[in-house]
């Protein structure tokens, strides 16, 4: 299929692979940023080609797993009223909160519906006047600009029915506080190429700076990713800390500025809580003041849920890199994406969920090496 | 709206899924002791982990019997010295009429197939009909003209039936859930715990397109050019592959196993028959057939078409003597013209799945566990 085929070449991925074999003198720790990234690696073993020297760990841009648990049970509560339609986006359904997931509320007689796009919502509330719409807002800020243009048309239409729970994190304060802990094993990141589509990159260029880290923004097809390791590593080998593009078929420097334009109008930055993280300064979105009547979380009154996390899950670890799922003793027994402790396990893109659907639970990964001499070859 | 908004749950809570026979390594060291689900959820019915769940904890332990306890798609019955295959499906799906078929086709190709992997030729079909109050009479004649052109093409006879109808809201148009008889008349056993070490795994065509062609419909996602789906009765299909697999008119001792891998995908059911025959798989990514449209709309959706549904598909594991004259037959027919070799059978990682990927790595396929659900970026 065209435009994705060639990023899935056997034989430009051995080229590449040869050269990260060829280059790589010292042992890196590189994390991909994006949850779509990690699928992509675990899906196509990308990990299991490359040098034992490098190593990928799993960022923390993975939306569903880091929207804390309090904002799933004030999710469920909302999904729970007589009267409410609430909308989401289909991976939320399955994730548990403390009393069930969103297809157990539907199960027992709520109104849950997935949508495609955030802007479906009007027109389930136009159908349905008597109802209050409510979408679960969530996301990085590749869905921030959609999600913005409900809360926008919703005022413009004066759709006083349609309402959004809002838990909009942001990629660059996480990465800081990786890099700033002093567990930090990061040495250079696979940036988001999704979320940099919207931001485009200008804000990693202090991060990068500060912390002399080098991030490459990386596309999420095997040889995006492939190619981003290789020139993450050329920086590493030769001391650069440079923000380079390797999605540049998609995006440049500057981003998508109207979506930006729409987003700043819509939101303004917050301190969020990061499920397996803990708050993070400044490192979210919230609805400006003027959009109050479309926030959920003050329409239904939720807002003094709290819940604590389960203690025995090390996702928080994982999402900053210093430790894999298979280090986890629960990994594919305890927990599984069928019974979840947290947040790395409730959604397809979460690192142990991908672990396990990509069936490393089954046997360890190590047993799946696959020699190098074997790529390309291929029928 | 009762139904699935998932990806396609078409045949609902039903004892054919293939949950496996062994205990299976998936549950091996995730023991499942109760169920624990307060309500049904419709990840029960998908045909994945939740479904064998449910089987194994509320069916089986009231229906045991060494007949319902092999698992397969259908029964196998020893009666008067004849072999008959018996199986049973329902069928829920919305909406009613899609591009390729409707509830009708499916509910008679369904059943047949369900039959036709056991080796049988399908000879006569019983029909139930589920109706909501309110239903227009010509919504009806058209799903019954069809299920009648389905059954005149795959040549069944629908012999009995019954209908009833329910309340405006306590049912959804119309569920169909049809009965399946048919006899087995060459000797030897197709089953999912016949695969062997050094076996050829073929597959009859594109994947991935009834599941699709639904999603679309059912979500109304346009793509370029509407996606189809492949619904049809594959007997023949099986009788042109069993000719070409039997060493005197008798005996099939070539072919292993089929499957029509509907609900769950051809990942799904190849995992089943890898536990089930305590058996490894190795498949190559770059020879499975997906078409562009369903391909595209699988990116769109981040849905794996490897667990999408099909409807007129099979898999066969064949001995490796007669893969090619097998798969030779298939693409003379016109249902296995795109029909192709995707991997084989090993010794090695029993119960497991492996396929090589285009980029040259390795990845596992497991059983799907509840629907696949749209990703959300």
């Amino acid at each position: 299929m065209k435009y994705l085929d060639e990023y899935r070449d056997g034989k430009i991925a051995r080229k590449i692979v040869d050269e990260i074999h060829r280059i790589q003198t010292r042992p890196w720790v590189i994390m991909e940023v994006c949850g779509g990234q990690t699928h992509s690696i675990v899906k196509n073993g990308i990990d299991h080609l490359l040098p034992e020297g490098v190593e990928l760990v799993h960022g923390p841009g993975c939306p569903v797993c880091v929207t804390p648990l309090e904002m799933i049970d004030k999710a469920h509560a909302i999904a729970r009223r007589e009267g409410v339609i609430f909308c989401s986006f289909g991976d939320m359904l399955r994730v548990p909160g403390s009393d069930g997931d969103l297809f157990t509320i539907k199960s027992q007689g709520g109104d849950v519906r997935v949508v495609y796009s955030p802007l479906d919502c009007m027109k389930i509330a136009r159908t349905n006047p008597e109802k209050k719409v409510v979408f679960f807002a969530i996301g990085f800020e590749t869905t921030a600009p959609a999600n913005a243009m409900l809360a926008w048309r919703a005022q413009q239409e004066g759709m006083k029915n349609v309402s959004l729970l809002v838990s909009h994190v942001l990629v660059p304060p996480a990465l800081a506080a990786i890099l700033q802990s002093p567990q930090n094993r990061v040495h250079g990141f696979l940036g988001p190429g999704h979320v940099c589509a919207v931001m485009g990159y200008e804000e990693y260029e202090p991060i990068s700076q500060r912390f002399r880290v080098p991030i490459v923004i990386t596309g999420f097809e095997p040889l995006d990713i492939l190619q981003g390791t290789l020139m993450t590593i050329r920086q590493l080998e030769t001391q650069r800390a440079e923000v380079e593009n390797e999605y540049s078929r998609i995006l440049d420097r500057e981003g998508n500025v109207p979506a930006q334009k729409l987003v700043s109008s819509v939101f303004e930055i917050a301190d969020r809580k990061w499920r397996g993280i803990g708050t993070i300064p400044q490192s979210g979105y919230r609805l400006r003041a003027q959009f109050r009547e479309h926030d959920a979380e003050s329409l239904f009154d939720v807002a003094q849920i709290d819940t604590l996390e389960p203690e025995i899950c090390i996702s928080g670890e994982i999402l900053r890199g210093l430790k894999k799922p298979k280090d986890c003793p629960a990994f594919g027994t305890l927990c599984t994406p069928q019974r979840p402790l947290g947040a790395t396990m409730v959604s397809a893109e979460g690192a142990c969920a991908a672990y396990y659907a990509y069936g490393r639970h089954l046997q360890a990964a190590k047993e799946f090496d696959v020699p190098v001499h074997s790529i390309g070859g291929a029928a | 709206m009762n139904r699935a908004e998932e990806m396609p749950t078409e045949r609902e809570i039903d004892s054919d899924v293939g949950a496996t026979e062994v205990p299976s390594p998936l549950f091996g060291s995730c023991p499942l002791p109760i169920f624990d689900h307060k309500n049904i959820v419709l990840g029960h019915g998908s045909g994945g982990k939740l479904t064998a769940e449910l089987i194994d904890k509320i069916f089986r332990p009231s229906f045991t019997n060494p007949v319902l306890d092999k698992l397969d798609d259908q029964a196998v019955l020893e009666i008067g010295g004849a072999r008959l295959a018996f199986t049973t499906d329902s069928f829920v799906v919305t909406p009613i009429f899609f591009p390729g078929g409707d509830i009708g086709t499916l509910a008679v190709n369904g059943t047949v197939n369900d039959l036709a992997m056991s080796g049988a030729r399908p000879l006569y079909l019983a029909a139930a009909f589920i109706l909501e109050e309110g239903l227009p009479s010509d919504v009806l004649r058209r799903v019954v003209e069809s299920m009648g052109a389905a059954a005149r093409a795959a040549g069944v006879q629908l012999v009995t039936g019954d209908t009833k109808v329910v309340n405006r809201g306590k049912g959804d148009q119309i569920f169909i859930t049809t009965t399946g008889i048919g006899v087995i008349e060459r000797k030897g056993v197709i089953s999912a715990d016949r695969a062997r070490p050094g076996d050829k795994i073929l597959l009859s065509g594109f994947i991935g397109d009834h599941g699709m062609a639904i999603m679309s419909q059912r979500e109304n996602l346009e793509f370029e050019g509407a996606i189809q789906s492949d619904c049809a009765a594959l007997h023949e299909l099986v009788a042109q592959m069993l000719e070409a697999a039997t060493v005197d008119s008798q005996e099939v001792q070539f072919v292993h196993c089929l499957r029509d891998p509907t609900r769950g995908g051809v990942a799904t059911t190849l995992s089943e028959i890898a536990a089930q025959s305590k058996v490894g798989m190795l498949l190559e990514e770059t020879t499975l057939p997906v078409r562009e449209s369903v391909q595209g709309a699988c990116e769109i959706l981040g849905l794996d078409p490897l667990y999408v549904a099909n409807e007129g598909k099979l898999v066969a594991v064949v001995s490796r003597e007669v893969a090619e004259s097998v798969l030779q037959k298939m693409r003379e027919h016109p249902l296995g013209r795109d029909a192709v070799m995707i991997g084989e059978v090993v010794a090695e990682h029993p119960g497991m799945v492996r396929m090589k990927t285009t980029v040259g790595g390795t990845r596992i396929l497991d059983v799907m566990f509840g629907e696949q659900l749209p990703r959300i970026c």
